[in-house]
């Protein structure tokens, strides 16, 4: 799948809103791709889109090497997954799942048995006559899921499928999306505005900010080789320090304290806190500066106002 | 403790007093039926000939035909206009159309004798014959503010999201509707279909302004008989009503359970 050029602007009584601004990407087949952004970054906007649900500007979307930029949705190879589920609530889990296959015309037992072999998949044997409100908010998303993939889509798009989730369950989840893609080898756009989710899952990852791709790159270069500063704080929260008119990346867990004759830089340490299994040490070098350095465990013996002589062992230079 | 103690009292007297003024007539007026005096006063035995004097009176059973094929036409040409008019209305923000949305539903507080002044008023000023055409148009007319409110507010309860999934699904825009919309705004269309069937049934008001001299509908001819004074047939003729009524209602509230059950509290 490729994404050529795409623009969109929203108009609204306040004025225009320009939402996307020139978004190029190519996806291979069966590739897992997450675009990752804050919040009004333009990313559901952007897999809108691509499901036909909304018309880009200019800008043509090729499927296949075929163009199917002005196709209606439900003509479109592609299914999605949304936030809120978005289940059918007069219909039972099996009418939902069955949904697709019912427009098409299947025969009726060709209909229930690829429904079965569907709630097999997603785990949810024996709930298909439920109504989905009989369901917790993991099976919901299950069903979902069943019912976008049983189209056997060419790509399936998923809007923060997990968002609604407790972080248990979405770990869980996370896995298991993960098993399913591998397993069925259909190409995934993803979108989540967590890191960790996208570093987690993705074989590619395009960061957006304000309706451009910031970097797409894989998960290892994405984090550890940003190409700007956005990147480098929106992707695992990285220190951006100036050293000799040039901004550098630097992650927490690269700085070392008073480890070896690198670690030439003098600093005071601001504070100490622990969260996540982590201690995180704020610090301040003699220009100014400050930096946070992490450590696994909770003590570390160093006090809160004491200089000491910190190091790097990679830093990345960014724009 | 005391609290509770003057809550429950003060319900029990409310109870009491809805009993009194509104069940007490009804109660009296279904027992009257079935009296065998002509005397609306004294009771002097079981009877059920005043039922069968309605069931031989030609005039009543024409006026009741009258009344079902009004009530039921005006109450699908209401559906007809009232859902395609909500559907149409549908996530338009400008100006105009929140005075159209408005407009469309305040015909609901404009009195009735004054919207039967204005129908009389433009029948014959089109040199529309009175009669059923007139009285239809008229009942149609007032009935699509009940059904447009309902439809409309389900409609906006409704998560946007569903359709939109139907769509991706490879459901055609006709589809989307049949399968998504339809069943969503269902439950509206049917109590607000029952509630305009209601209103029309027992619309005196508004018809006697919009009927012929030789169309009745059974609500006309039940206050034209009154005015001779109440007499067990009317009383019988009320009670027959007052069925039809309770099986409306009851059916109504079958409709918003059923939907409940299936759609769960969350919603």
């Amino acid at each position: 799948m490729e994404l050529v050029n795409i623009t969109k602007t929203f108009h609204s009584a306040q004025g225009q809103t320009e939402v996307l601004k020139g978004i190029n990407l190519t996806i291979e087949d069966g590739e897992f791709v997450t675009l990752l952004g804050a919040s009004g970054c333009g990313k559901t906007t952007l897999l809108r889109i691509i499901a036909g649900l909304e018309e880009a500007d200019t800008g043509s979307i090729i499927l296949d090497g075929k163009d199917i930029t002005a196709l209606e949705p439900y003509k479109r190879d592609v299914n999605m997954i949304f936030q809120n589920y978005a289940l059918f609530p007069h219909m039972t889990v099996e009418e939902n799942i069955g949904y697709g296959l019912k427009l098409k015309k299947v025969p009726k037992a060709i209909q229930h048995k690829k429904v079965e072999e569907m709630l097999a998949l997603v785990q949810l044997e024996g709930y298909g006559k439920r109504y989905p409100d009989k369901l917790s908010g993991g099976q919901k998303q299950r069903v979902a899921i069943a019912r976008a993939l049983i189209n056997e889509p060419k790509v399936l798009l998923l809007d923060e499928p997990l968002g609604a989730l407790d972080l248990k369950l979405r770990r869980q989840m996370q896995l298991e999306l993960k098993r399913l893609q591998r397993k069925l080898g259909i190409t995934f756009i993803y979108i989540t505005h967590d890191q960790e989710e996208a570093i987690n899952m993705s074989d590619k990852i395009a960061v957006m900010h304000e309706g451009v791709f910031e970097q797409v790159g894989t998960p290892n270069e994405v984090y550890y080789e940003p190409k700007t500063s956005y990147v480098a704080s929106f992707v695992g929260d990285a220190n951006l320090l100036r050293i000799d008119g040039e901004l550098y990346a630097l992650r927490a867990e690269d700085i070392q304290i008073q480890e070896g004759s690198h670690c030439t830089h003098k600093a005071k340490v601001l504070e100490k806190s622990f969260a996540g299994g982590q201690l995180r040490i704020l610090l301040e070098l003699s220009d100014g500066q400050q930096v946070t350095a992490s450590r696994f465990g909770i003590d570390y013996d160093l006090k809160e106002g004491e200089v000491t002589q910190i190091g790097w062992s990679r830093a990345q230079k960014i724009k | 403790m005391k609290r509770g103690k003057k809550k429950g009292l003060f319900a029990t007297s409310y109870l009491t007093l809805v009993m009194i003024v509104l069940y007490v007539p009804i109660i009296l007026t279904v027992i009257y039926s079935f009296n065998a005096n002509k005397s609306g006063t004294v009771w002097s035995g079981f009877s059920l000939k005043w039922y069968e004097e309605l069931a031989g009176d030609r005039s009543l059973k024409e006026a009741l035909i009258n009344s079902l094929v009004l009530a039921l036409g005006s109450c699908f040409f209401a559906i007809l206009i009232a859902t395609s008019a909500a559907l149409g209305m549908r996530n338009r923000v400008s100006k105009l159309d929140k005075v159209m949305s408005y407009m469309s539903s305040l015909p609901i507080m404009i009195p009735e004798i004054i919207l039967g002044m204005v129908f009389l008023g433009v029948f014959s000023f089109m040199n529309i014959p009175f009669g059923m055409v007139t009285l239809m148009i008229s009942h149609t007319a007032f009935c699509i503010p009940y059904i447009f409110t309902m439809v409309q507010a389900r409609l906006e309860g409704m998560e946007r999201n569903l359709e939109e999934a139907a769509l991706d699904l490879g459901a055609k825009p006709w589809e989307v509707f049949r399968d998504v919309t339809l069943p969503a705004i269902m439950p509206a269309i049917g109590s607000g279909a029952l509630l305009s069937f209601a209103m029309s049934f027992d619309d005196v008001v508004i018809s006697i302004f919009v009927t012929g001299a030789r169309t009745n509908t059974l609500a006309v001819k039940i206050y034209t008989k009154l005015k001779t004074g109440v007499t067990p047939e009317i009383n019988a003729l009320a009670t027959v009503i007052l069925l039809i009524t309770i099986i409306m209602v009851v059916l109504s509230e079958m409709i918003k359970e059923r939907t409940k059950t299936k759609e769960g509290d969350s919603i």
